[in-house]
């Protein structure tokens, strides 16, 4: 019964987003107040239904109601509840529900929002809204149905992918998804801006905000994900290139762009045409991911399903939604305003630049994860791009993008000149002359040198700005606006991630070895000893375990517990590593197949500063954040005292 | 005519998706069918004193797996050819591909063993003369050492009772 309710709640939540789709754009055209403001209501109503529709489904999951066939498929009595709840998001349908209500949440908090927006700017944005919305729903309810019984009803459900079955899970995809769809709301305003005719000041400031949650949503939702895959799948890759990773890091990058284009024409009425492309794409970027994840398009570790109509569905909406937009923007192209000029060395230049090379870094990340389908197109052979490529491509254009970082924050808005670079120039002598010596001395590792070069040069150029900005004073530190502070802890978070990421590609090291009890396995200064390896049966698994002590020198560092758990329901085997997470250097350990008599194979990694890689991308989520929040407590400030 | 360029570009995209979800990636074209089996010679999984040739595969239908430890999809797969093994008489040779022989090794005793012999190739020295584009796959070849037919992805019971058995039962008439 209550499966029927919660699908009765989508099917007229369906109806609410069409009305929410046709009702306020009918009111822009007649001018009519009452209309445009049903598209108000009409995102409320709707994000209510959706989540009732929602909290039936995790009922379902949590009372484990077998006769569900989507909870029978993914869902086992015997799970602990925590595993339950996140199994409703786990599968399919119970994510592209998760993203439809996300999208209802989105547009309600819009249409309740204080910001200031001119009636009709609103009224076409929830229309817009509602069109996509009505699109998901519809494409739940054709093609997805959650709610669907199956008969007759087993007695077990058939368990959650135990791979699944992890805190990390829980959060990550609710995380990536408020990020993802949170670029919907830049979507709809730039479809919104173009029937309107007016790009301008005011409309980057209303953007801005919705822009930079779903962009530290999205920073925060991939840094679980990367560190979800590091210690649950135990590969010890914290990022591996995967197309289902990469089509996450697509919007990311243009939402990183269209952040910092909104800065440019927040101040001028530069860039218009492309903060509009921008923010239209970041979003398509968006559903181009969910197609490549839900229509199995990209053969990939994440998905062996293949269901066509899912992806047809699918390709309509993002045609639809993507098509419809670019022909919008070529039709009213004209209405927008001409750029005015600045100089090219100024921080306008800059940031235009920083938009160039992200878009670049995009296309490059675009490239490597399609060429195969396109190849496929052409010639008809398969073949598959690696990792390889994209180190090969993506760290030029990085390295890049990192020296324009440092150096546009120094240059001022709209003309500036090379002199105000000139403060760089101890830091860079200095750090030059270090890459020159620790190259000499070690003899090798030029890159990896020179890329701990480039992030100290960034942590550098970002703390001499701030500086300079405050004359090097406490009093006016204090004084910077939250925004400046957001800019600042988001550069640091580069600088610290780049660090990381060239230490693990540089200096990280995996041993293998079979152990009997009592043996040792060294890596990198650390001796790895197997202690008494046993076996047991725990609640919906049975496993293999063993402490690996592990010294340097001798002298103790920790014992790490790893074991090898084995899902009955599933038929699947899955292994947890024994970490020892630490500022500078992670080391860990996991247990393979073997006996007493033969040994165990035992792997031990040792991974310098891999944490500061989280710690540096969770440092840029936070600014967004503080950014965020202190920009919208300044501006109610502002508003009270006019 | 800048401003169609967006859409122009999308518009390509858009047919290289549209075109992506017409091919099914389990129906690959093969375009080794009706060639001979290539010529190998590699060590055989369980001994590595063992050499294993094309001629394994002469004087009967033979049905040749490829998997690996690391594949996923080939835990999926593996319950399915268990069964087949104990319930039918068919040559089953397994190919352990891109794997560590432990590892290999150790897969097979957890999860059993289904094979009747299993061709080891760490370097892909087989599986590119295959044409093999991931684990799982599976070919069939006749009396003669011919393939005659090739599955992608893994083999489910349908698979096998619609597809698989009857292309082997015809190919043992011939």
């Amino acid at each position: 019964m209550i499966a029927e309710i919660g699908h009765f709640a989508l099917i007229l939540a369906l109806f609410v987003a069409m009305s929410q789709a046709v009702i306020p754009a009918i009111g822009t055209r007649k001018d009519s107040p009452v209309l445009m403001n049903f598209g108000r209501r009409a995102a409320v109503v709707q994000c209510a239904l959706l989540g009732f529709a929602f909290f039936t489904l995790t009922l379902v999951f949590v009372g484990s109601d077998f006769s569900v066939k989507l909870a029978a498929s993914h869902s086992h009595s015997a799970k602990p509840l925590l595993y339950k709840i996140s199994g409703v998001w786990g599968n399919h349908e119970g994510s592209i529900l998760l993203w439809t209500v996300m999208i209802g949440i989105y547009s309600a908090v819009f249409a309740c929002s204080k910001q200031d927006l001119p009636d009709k700017l609103r009224a076409l944005t929830l229309a817009c809204q509602g069109g996509l919305s009505t699109g998901f729903i519809a494409f739940i309810l054709f093609t997805s149905n959650p709610f669907e019984r199956l008969f007759p009803t087993p007695i077990d459900g058939n368990g959650l992918n135990p791979v699944l079955q992890d805190p990390g899970l829980a959060i990550h995809p609710p995380m990536l998804y408020l990020g993802y769809v949170g670029f919907s709301i830049a979507f709809s305003m730039a479809v919104a801006a173009l029937i309107l005719g007016k790009v301008d000041k005011d409309w980057a400031k209303w953007l801005r905000p919705w822009t930079m949650a779903a962009w530290s949503f999205l920073t925060l939702g991939i840094m679980l994900g990367s560190l979800w895959a590091y210690y649950e799948l135990g590969w010890g890759g914290w990022w591996v290139w995967d197309p289902v990773e990469n089509v996450s890091f697509m919007p990311w990058l243009l939402g990183t762009a269209l952040i910092h284009s909104i800065m440019v024409l927040d101040r001028k009425t530069n860039l218009a045409h492309w903060t509009v492309l921008l923010a239209i794409s970041t979003f398509s970027m968006s559903l181009i991911g969910t197609f490549v994840v839900r229509s199995g398009i990209l053969v990939s570790v994440h998905a062996f399903a293949v269901d066509p109509a899912r992806g047809v569905f699918i390709l309509a909406l993002l045609v639809a939604a993507t098509g419809g937009a670019l022909t919008l923007y070529a039709l009213r192209a004209k209405t927008l305003f001409v750029p005015a000029e600045f100089e090219r060395i100024s921080k306008d230049g800059g940031l235009v630049l920083n938009n160039m090379l992200l878009a670049t870094a995009t296309f490059t990340v675009f490239l490597g994860t399609f060429y195969p389908l396109f190849i496929d197109a052409v010639k008809g052979s398969q073949i598959s791009v690696g990792a390889p490529y994209f180190e090969a491509t993506f760290a030029p254009i990085m390295t890049v993008l990192i020296i324009f970082m440092g150096a546009a924050p120094l240059l001022k808005w709209r003309k500036s000149n090379l002199s105000d670079l000139k403060v760089l120039r101890p830091s860079l002598i200095l750090i030059t002359l270090g890459i020159v010596t620790a190259t000499v001395i070690f003899k090798t590792h030029i890159f990896a040198f020179t890329g701990l070069g480039l992030a100290l040069y960034l942590a550098l150029s970002s703390i001499i700005a701030i500086g300079r900005r405050t004359q090097w004073t406490a009093k006016l530190l204090a004084k910077q606006s939250v925004r400046y502070w957001g800019f600042f802890i988001a550069h640091m978070g580069v600088a610290i991630l780049t660090t990381g990421v060239v230490s693990m590609s540089s200096w990280s090291h995996e041993a293998i070895g079979r152990l009997k009890p009592g043996d040792t396995l060294t890596n990198s200064g650390y001796e790895f000893t197997l202690q008494n390896p046993s076996t047991g049966r725990r609640e919906n698994y049975e496993y293999l375990g063993a402490n690996i002590r592990v010294t340097r020198a001798g002298k103790p560092v920790k014992t790490l517990y790893t074991e090898q758990r084995f899902y009955p329901v599933r038929d699947m085997v899955t292994t947890e590593a024994g970490f020892d997470f630490t500022p500078a250097v992670t080391i860990f350990a996991a247990i393979g197949e073997g006996n007493n008599d033969d040994g165990y194979i035992i792997r031990a990694n040792y991974q310098p500063l891999v944490t500061w890689i989280w710690f540096g991308a969770f440092l840029m989520s936070m600014a967004g954040f503080i950014s965020l929040f202190g920009g919208i407590k300044t501006a109610d400030r502002q508003k009270g005292r006019a | 005519m800048r401003r169609f360029i967006p859409i122009i570009i999308f518009a390509i995209i858009g047919l290289a998706f549209a075109f992506g979800l017409t091919r099914d990636p389990r129906k690959l074209d093969a375009v080794l069918i009706q060639t001979p089996f290539p010529q190998f010679s590699l060590q055989s999984l369980e001994d590595p004193s063992a050499r294993m040739t094309e001629q394994t595969l002469q004087g009967q239908v033979s049905m040749i797996n490829i998997f690996g430890s690391w594949c996923v999809a080939c835990n999926v797969e593996h319950p399915v050819l268990m069964d087949i093994a104990a319930r039918e008489d068919i040559k089953l040779i397994g190919m352990n591909w891109r794997d560590e022989r432990a590892q290999g090794q150790v897969w097979l005793a957890k999860h059993g063993n289904p094979y009747t012999e299993i061709i080891f190739d760490p370097e892909s020295l087989l599986a590119v003369k295959l044409g093999v584009v991931g684990a799982p796959e599976t070919f069939i070849t006749d009396k003669t050492g011919i393939i005659r037919y090739k599955h992608i992805g893994p083999i489910s019971p349908e698979d096998w009772t619609q597809t698989l058995k009857p292309v082997i039962l015809e190919l043992r008439a011939e």
